[in-house]
């Protein structure tokens, strides 16, 4: 190497590395605090909003039945908000984590080697697709093709309650629930995949040489290996579908009663009522539905802190494994 | 080969299963005989020997086990498929969703309880579990192809040069005619300012964690990344508006809603790019920090480039994902039907907001420029997931030798 361009460790030049390490290093530790004293932010301007607006109500926050928040008294609880966010998750998990554990074997496991590849790939492309496009499409499509289907559940099991069916068309917590099923099932399954992928497979291998069919090795080894991994991947499909707001909002048609039925229309969730409350809304009004998205907030921060959690857990047992 | 599985007496079902295959008379090597060929046995036929009776000739010794055959499986299937009929037909039921149900029950069944029958239990269970992953796989493919069917078809129509050449201006609801320019125009503008503001806190985050992160601070930026991931998107949206519009009083526009957006598209910046940092070999800073290289210029001239086509996949990704985000922009950028080219003033639209606005007002006019603006939305945003995936292809980082 030419010597007069050789870079000596010393004089100006080393000034200027120290320099600009320096400057370089405090843009990307500052860069890092801006994102801590954002999320500090967001916190904290929600709570001051949320306390003011509870310091106005008059109702109980946790049990009122009602929605009023302009006029001299408002009144407002978030009890239907947290049933119909909580029944529609639910019945979204119940359907979505099932199937999308099947998916993902079918990709790991069953499925032709020359099909699995593309079709990995489309179920990545479909969790891309914008949820109002679902809304939509829940709205105009799912919603008059499910009534049918209710009838014949209100036949077969609305002696239970649960799944009596009045008629109306089916803007229901049931359908918002299938909807939202049909949301996250492209999420949870590529987790899962991903999860099934690193079964080891000297593990796979020996139950295959003690004779077990392809079913045994899957229930033997890859269904225990990735227990934790389906966990945390419908946790992180959990905290979607709490969040989710615009496929709510178009299928649910609210209001703030609690049915005993799934299948009858009404009830509301906390994205779905901020979104359709908030035109509407005054300085106070908006404040209230604040409060209730600060919930909303927590709830998620729980849901997907549990699932980092058990994703974290499990990298490490992996690694010590592996 | 020759010598015996099992004593005769034995009334296992192992035995029993081996000879329901095998034709007593028959000579040579057993093979897969179709259960119910000519020459093979009924699988109904033999019975578990009592223990008392005249011990049955020795079987003869077999290597394989008794399978289906192949064509058994379609058989059951038409089978299946005659029974749902027929059971839709006599019962008359209406809807052919339950005379397909009736069908895959039967099938399942029937495929269950032969497969039992001949290879025994564990094989059953084996051939079931295969035909329940089938069905999940085609339970999830249903609703998914549904979806994107109905927005082509509905959308297509609808589509034309233009529908995306003019804006909503003076069109009301019932009627037809009306455009996507104006939301087309005002997502672009919201999702570059967004990236904007994001790119670089998101970017330089990432190399701090990855290159300077030590201790506290990186851990506690980790886990703050990860609370950000989870933030719902109305959430983000109900913060920039208390901030933004209810305490600064600035007003409904396009800025405001890039910045819920950039909040949104941040922590899947970070932690992308942070994947992509990480696959750089060590090897190559130890190289270029041995020559006298410092940190900055590795990291810039060295450690960026070898990662950047990664790193671009995973922006592109982000910018799929926000630009199909509703629920912020309907807080703050509040929507609009005229042609507004200036972010920071004023309300702009977007295509997301749009599908809704169109969707709320609940004609058909307004129904077929939903379907339209929707599929204008999905194009965008598989146009910009193919360009990731393509890049990546193309400059990913490849396994090393």
């Amino acid at each position: 190497m030419n010597a007069t361009t050789q870079r000596h460790p010393g004089g100006a030049s080393r000034r200027a590395a120290r320099l600009g390490d320096r400057i370089f290093a405090g843009l990307a530790k500052g860069s890092g605090i801006t994102l801590l004293l954002t999320m500090a932010a967001v916190a904290v301007f929600l709570t001051v909003r949320a306390t003011l607006a509870l310091r106005e109500d008059e109702g109980n926050f946790l049990t009122t039945f009602e929605w009023r928040t302009g006029g001299e008294d408002p009144e407002f609880g978030i009890a239907v908000l947290l049933f119909g966010t909580a029944a529609s998750s639910l019945i979204a998990m119940l359907l979505a984590v099932p199937v999308a554990v099947g998916i993902a074997l079918f990709l790991t496991h069953y499925a032709p080697r020359r099909l699995a590849a593309p079709i990995a790939w489309l179920v990545d492309l479909l969790a891309a697709v914008p949820s109002i496009v679902y809304g939509l499409w829940g709205a105009l499509y799912l919603v008059p093709r499910l009534t049918g289907c209710y009838e014949w559940l209100d036949g077969a099991f609305g002696w239970t309650g649960v799944l009596s069916y009045a008629g109306a068309p089916a803007r229901s917590l049931m359908t918002v629930g299938i909807l939202l099923a049909v949301m996250i099932l492209p999420i949870v399954t590529s987790v899962t995949r991903e999860v099934f992928r690193q079964t080891p497979r000297a593990t796979q291998e020996a139950a295959l040489a003690l004779g077990a069919t392809r079913w045994e090795v899957v229930r033997m080894t890859v269904l225990p290996f990735g227990r934790s991994g389906i966990v945390s991947a419908s946790m992180l499909g959990l905290g979607r579908a709490l969040g989710e707001t615009m496929a709510v909002a178009t299928v649910l048609s609210p209001s703030f009663l609690i049915h005993a039925s799934l299948l009858d229309s009404g009830g509301g969730t906390f994205a779905q009522n901020i979104a359709s409350q908030f035109k509407e809304a005054d300085t106070a009004g908006r404040d209230a539905l604040i409060a209730s998205g600060l919930v909303l907030f927590l709830l998620t921060l729980l849901v997907n802190g549990a699932a980092r959690l058990i994703i974290a857990r499990r990298r490490e047992y992996a690694g010590a494994a592996l | 080969m020759t010598g015996r599985l099992r004593p005769p007496e034995d009334p296992g079902g192992e035995e029993e299963r081996l000879r329901a295959a095998m034709p007593p008379g028959e000579p040579g090597p057993t093979r897969d005989l179709p259960a119910g060929a000519p020459g093979a046995r009924p699988p109904a036929a033999p019975s578990p020997a009592p223990p008392g009776a005249a011990p049955p000739p020795a079987p003869r010794p077999v290597l394989r086990p008794p399978r289906l055959p192949r064509w058994s499986l379609a058989a059951l299937l038409t089978g299946s498929l005659a029974v749902g009929t027929a059971a839709g037909l006599i019962c008359r039921l209406s809807s052919h969703l339950q005379w397909g149900l009736i069908a895959a029950a039967v099938f399942v069944a029937a495929t269950f309880g032969l497969t039992a029958r001949v290879e025994g239990r564990r094989r059953a269970a084996d051939r079931l579990a295969a035909l329940l992953v089938w069905a999940c796989f085609a339970v999830a493919v249903l609703p998914l192809a549904a979806l994107v069917g109905e927005t082509v078809a509905r959308g297509a129509p609808g589509v034309d040069g233009y529908f995306l050449t003019h804006s909503m201006n003076g069109v009301l609801s019932w009627q037809h005619g009306g455009g996507v320019y104006h939301a087309l125009l005002g997502t672009l503008e919201q999702v570059l300012l967004a990236s904007l503001l994001a790119l670089p806190v998101g970017l330089l985050t990432a190399v701090y964690l990855v290159e300077y992160g030590r201790g506290r601070l990186a851990a506690v930026v980790t886990f703050f990344v990860d609370v950000m991931a989870g933030i719902p998107s109305i959430v983000a949206g109900l913060f920039v508006l208390s901030l933004w519009i209810t305490i600064l009083d600035l007003g409904y526009s396009g800025l405001a809603g890039s910045l819920a957006l950039a909040l949104l598209m941040t922590p899947i910046v970070v932690r992308s790019t942070e994947e992509m940092l990480r696959l750089v070999p060590n090897e190559l800073r130890e190289a270029a920090l041995a020559l006298g290289v410092p940190k900055w210029r590795t990291t810039l001239r060295v450690v960026l480039p070898t990662c950047a086509g990664g790193i671009a996949t995973g922006v592109m990704l982000a910018l799929a994902r926000i630009a199909g985000e509703t629920a912020p922009i309907l807080l703050l950028v509040f929507g609009t039907n005229m042609i507004n080219r200036d972010p920071f003033h004023g309300a702009q639209s977007s295509l997301p907001l749009y599908v809704y606005e169109q969707w709320s007002f609940g004609t058909e006019p307004a129904y077929e420029r939903a379907w339209a603006a929707a599929l204008v939305l999905i194009a965008l945003v598989m146009l910009l997931n193919l360009l990731a995936r393509a890049l990546a292809r193309w400059k990913g980082p490849r396994p090393g030798p």
